[in-house]
């Protein structure tokens, strides 16, 4: 809301993060979205998770396309570098600079127009190749920056705002990744900032390709009666799968009385994400169950929520799978990458 | 006129049918006589089955252009012996396979048949199928080694140098290059009047084609990570890199790679990793030809708007569309001139043969970084897949990669604020900053309008102020690119001008025309923007012609556009069929205006 400016001070009281530096400092620019629109919750949420890993700002590389959801990028983090740049292409620019600096942090930020029609094809292949980095899409049914119009996610039937409706079958994030084989798949909501926040966590740390599908309602142009990406229908259509905790490293971890069967999946630094599913036979280590799952829900139109599969333990990002150095490529020593005049000399000789 | 290292002959076969392992074989047995030859490869898009032909010049004082007569033609595949036979010049020869009757097809006054057959030979001495059909290729050879000459002691070590370790294969082809040697030495009257005389004229030099060049190029400037989708002809530049890298580029202690290749889904994809992976800092490339540049566009506009390095080589064929993948053209010259919507202009640099490949690919990636620009090399397929005589190419090793002005740390430390688009120096370039390096040099790049901050902007000045210096940047590469080779006649009226590939046949055009007492310039372009002499060639001559390899003369258009030259000062000499340029199109051409200047 621009229309709200920033307050200069910060609260003496206000808590530091394992760099000593505050939720504060990971915010950016005052968002110029519509007030109330999903996508600036989910900017909350990242910062919030941001902040809790203690991201070291300099390494983090917000990566969009184009789309309301794209802008949100200068709305967090503005101590870390951003590429806003075209519809559809965010996968491969991040590729690249994945390649060129593994350590990087990637943090891509889509919509379900930028991802789910001009950029189909880029989402399918950054998830074969498993490119380390964050996929969220904010999620809303609409091309909402071009005023309203039906986006590859609107349900058969769900109609626009006016009045038309849709009869062509949706392209649903989740099941495409779970199809792709995606290492990581979620699905959450923008309002439900308890079950994203540790969500987004688990995806930044997460080896490979996290993809969150967020249900991110678009106020101005579906949030009407007849949407099935609105606030209302969302919230009561919405059905939890599986609860995640992040215990992170310092945390010891209590284990909760017993339930439903808990799953631990340890990430590399240390840090380990609980599962908690909702009913007992779910099990989001099985890619089958996961998919089975959101099938059954999206045939009673409810809403599956929630890290509804991951595969941490044998993920191989891209980068290991280029047998790349830890250090970034462009840090190379130039000594390291040029063969030399002898070498040149003795190639020749193969050319007679 | 044909003569002792002066003639040229082709080989028409089947493609899929083993026939490139003994043209290679052919043109490089004579180049290790000393003399300097050249091969072209006429191919079809196509994996197996369909014709395809290899033309070998030879020519002892250099010239290697494609050659406009033919002494010899060995036909090998009926489905193009009418073609094949009108292609063989008066008082030439044709070489078929005799195993069969003799097709009347082949038959023409004026023209010598030879028959051996090679088919039958093979039936008897080979076993299978494939054996047959891939030694038939080694025969033919054989035969054409007694026809003209070819010295059988550097054949047969090159063949022991080529199946060291195959003892099997090293014996049949030793056995199918003498039946062919053996049975013209019988059957013909060998050698035929142009054949080869030793020479030492190949001394320090060595056979590449100009993707190799291009790959090594690459390797030897500190490129890291290459992103391609394949495309004829492009593919073998990123499959030379790879096995470049994979020789050059791999920890022997970790068996880590200092390189990434990534096989894109599609060309877009691939400019994006360019891109991605330029601004994060590495050195990186995509190989591809003008369909792939079509689909590029769009990241090039922003790759040119966000000044980001990226390095693009586009391996020209014929369009326009999917157009012929296997031949031909500089038809791209306008298109990656001005490379995307709205107002942009980019760096080119023109190679002519593969020794230009390797230099102007290494010289690419610092303009690339130096102006923070998508800079493209423009190859085409004739010097790219075709193998070419090349001086050995040299490196000093105190060369270093001129990385432009990036902040590090330190730099960035020392600044009391950082703004990615000033111009602090007037040269219009700005520093520019890696993500992973120092919070301060953070910023956003956006494709959307953008002041010298990098701050979204829809205010008219920053936007201006913004392209203009852009337009300031680029104007200063002229200096940067290659400038134009230029060869002055003193009192000459007619200027020759002519880009790239086209460069030996206009060459020799213009030996000749000057051997017959015309007067004649040349000016051949290497670089784009254009060097300030290549205005001051064009004024200095009344008569200009503008040689090129596309319909609509691109180069003259470009040359119209951006030096003000009114285009009917300029004749173009279009040759666009998409075979390589000979010299006697060009001396044709040539002819004709000084003919009508006389008049």
């Amino acid at each position: 809301m621009s229309s709200i400016a920033k307050p200069l001070v910060t609260h003496p009281g206000a808590r530091t993060n394992a760099l000593g530096l505050k939720l504060r400092d990971y915010e950016g620019s005052m968002s110029t979205l519509c007030a109330g629109c999903g996508h600036d919750s989910v900017t909350a949420a990242l910062i919030q998770a941001a902040w809790e890993l203690a991201i070291p700002p300099e390494m983090a590389a917000k990566m969009s396309g184009i789309g309301c959801s794209a802008k949100t990028t200068a709305y967090f983090m503005k101590q870390s570098h951003g590429f806003n740049s075209v519809h559809g292409r965010m996968p491969s620019v991040t590729t690249g600079a994945a390649a060129a600096n593994r350590s990087l942090v990637c943090i891509g930020v889509s919509g379900d127009g930028d991802s789910l029609s001009i950029g189909l094809g880029q989402l399918c292949h950054a998830i074969r190749r498993n490119v380390n980095m964050l996929y969220v899409i904010d999620n809303n049914g609409v091309y909402g920056l071009t005023k309203g119009q039906f986006s590859a996610s609107a349900d058969v039937g769900s109609k626009s705002k006016k009045g038309e409706a849709n009869l062509q079958g949706p392209i649903d994030p989740v099941l495409l990744g779970l199809t792709l084989g995606a290492t990581f798949v979620a699905r959450s909501f923008s309002g439900d900032k308890q079950q994203l926040v540790p969500i987004l966590k688990a995806g930044i740390l997460h080896r490979g390709l996290a993809l969150i599908d967020v249900i991110s309602p678009c106020v101005t142009f579906n949030d009407h009666e007849g949407s099935t990406k609105s606030y209302a229908y969302t919230r009561t259509h919405e059905r939890e799968a599986v609860a995640t905790d992040f215990v992170p490293l310092r945390h010891e971890i209590v284990v909760a009385p017993s339930e439903a069967r808990l799953f631990e999946v340890p990430m590399h630094d240390g840090s380990v994400v609980r599962l908690r599913p909702t009913d007992a036979g779910y099990d989001p280590t099985d890619r089958a169950t996961a998919y089975a799952h959101v099938r059954a829900c999206q045939g009673r139109g409810e809403v599956a929520t929630g890290l509804l599969y991951v595969d941490e333990a044998s993920s191989q990002e891209m980068c290991d799978g280029l047998t790349l150095p830890a250090a970034p490529l462009h840090d190379t020593p130039f000594e390291l990458l040029c063969p030399g005049s002898q070498a040149l000399d003795a190639l020749m000789e193969r050319y007679r | 006129m044909s003569g002792i290292n002066d003639f040229a002959f082709k080989i028409g076969t089947v493609n899929g049918s083993g026939s490139a392992s003994a043209n290679g074989l052919l043109m490089q047995a004579i180049f290790r006589m000393g003399i300097p030859v050249t091969g072209k490869n006429v191919f079809p898009s196509n994996i197996q089955g369909l014709p395809t032909w290899y033309e070998i010049r030879v020519n002892g004082e250099g010239w290697t252009a494609r050659p406009s007569a033919l002494d010899l033609v060995v036909a090998l595949n009926p489905a193009t012996y009418a073609q094949d036979v009108a292609a063989v010049r008066p008082g030439g020869y044709l070489l078929y396979d005799s195993s069969w009757p003799l097709d009347p097809t082949l038959v023409r006054e004026g023209v010598t048949i030879l028959g051996v057959p090679f088919g039958a030979m093979c039936i008897e001495a080979f076993q299978g199928d494939r054996e047959r059909t891939l030694m038939r290729n080694i025969v033919y050879a054989g035969t054409l080694a007694a026809l003209l000459k070819i010295d059988m002691e550097v054949v047969a070590g090159m063949l022991d140098e080529k199946f060291a370790r195959k003892k099997r294969l090293l014996d049949a082809n030793h056995q199918a290059i003498r039946m062919g040697y053996d049975f013209a030495r019988t059957h013909f009257d060998c050698p035929l009047p142009f054949h080869l005389e030793k020479l030492d004229k190949t001394g320090g030099h060595v056979l590449m084609d100009g993707n190799t060049a291009c790959a090594l190029g690459a390797v030897y400037a500190g490129a890291t990570v290459g992103a391609w989708y394949p495309i004829t002809p492009s593919t073998s530049l990123m499959e030379a890199f790879t096995a470049f890298c994979r020789e050059f580029r791999v920890d022997q202690a970790t068996g880590e790679h200092r390189y990434a290749i990534l096989q894109a889904e599609d060309e877009l994809s691939a400019a994006g990793m360019v891109i991605g992976a330029g601004w994060a800092g590495a050195r990186a490339f995509t190989n591809t030809s003008g369909p792939g540049i079509s689909l590029m566009q769009e990241f090039i506009g922003l790759a040119y708007y966000t000044e980001i390095p990226s390095v693009f080589f586009d391996i020209q064929r014929c369009g326009p569309s999917t157009g012929m993948p296997t031949r031909t053209q500089q038809g791209d010259l306008l298109m990656l001139a001005y490379a995307s919507h709205g107002d942009t202009r980019h760096p080119l640099l023109f190679p002519a043969n593969p020794a230009e490949c390797f230099e102007m690919s290494v010289l690419a990636f610092d303009i690339a970084e130096r102006f923070q620009t998508p800079v493209f090399l423009a190859s085409d397929l004739d010097i790219g897949m075709n193998d070419w005589m090349m001086p050995r190419l040299a490196w000093d090793d105190n060369w270093r990669p001129d990385r432009g002005k990036v902040l590090d740390a330190e730099a960035l430390d020392a600044l009391p604020k950082f703004s990615r688009y000033l111009d602090t120096d007037g040269d219009g370039i700005a520093a520019r900053t890696l993500p992973g390096v120092g919070a301060k040099g953070a910023y956003f790049v956006r494709g959307s309008g953008h002041d010298k901050h990098a701050a979204y902007t829809e205010d008219a000045d920053a936007y201006r102020e913004v392209v203009d210096r852009l337009k300031r940047k680029i104007d200063g590469a002229a200096d940067a690119v290659p400038r134009p080779v230029i060869d002055r006649q003193d009192g000459a009226t007619i200027g020759l001008v002519t880009i790239g590939g086209c460069d030996a046949a206009v060459r020799e055009a213009v030996s000749v025309l000057r051997g017959r007492g015309m007067a004649v310039s040349l000016m051949r372009v290497r670089g784009f923007p254009f060097h300030a002499d290549v205005a001051a060639f064009l004024a200095e001559h009344e008569q200009l012609l503008v040689i090129e390899q596309n319909r609509d003369a691109q180069l003259r258009s470009l040359l119209a556009i951006e030096l003000g030259l009114a285009r009917d000062r300029m004749t173009p000499v279009l040759d666009y069929g998409g075979l390589p340029l000979t010299a006697a199109f060009v001396i044709e051409a040539a002819s004709r205006v000084a003919v009508e200047v006389a008049a």
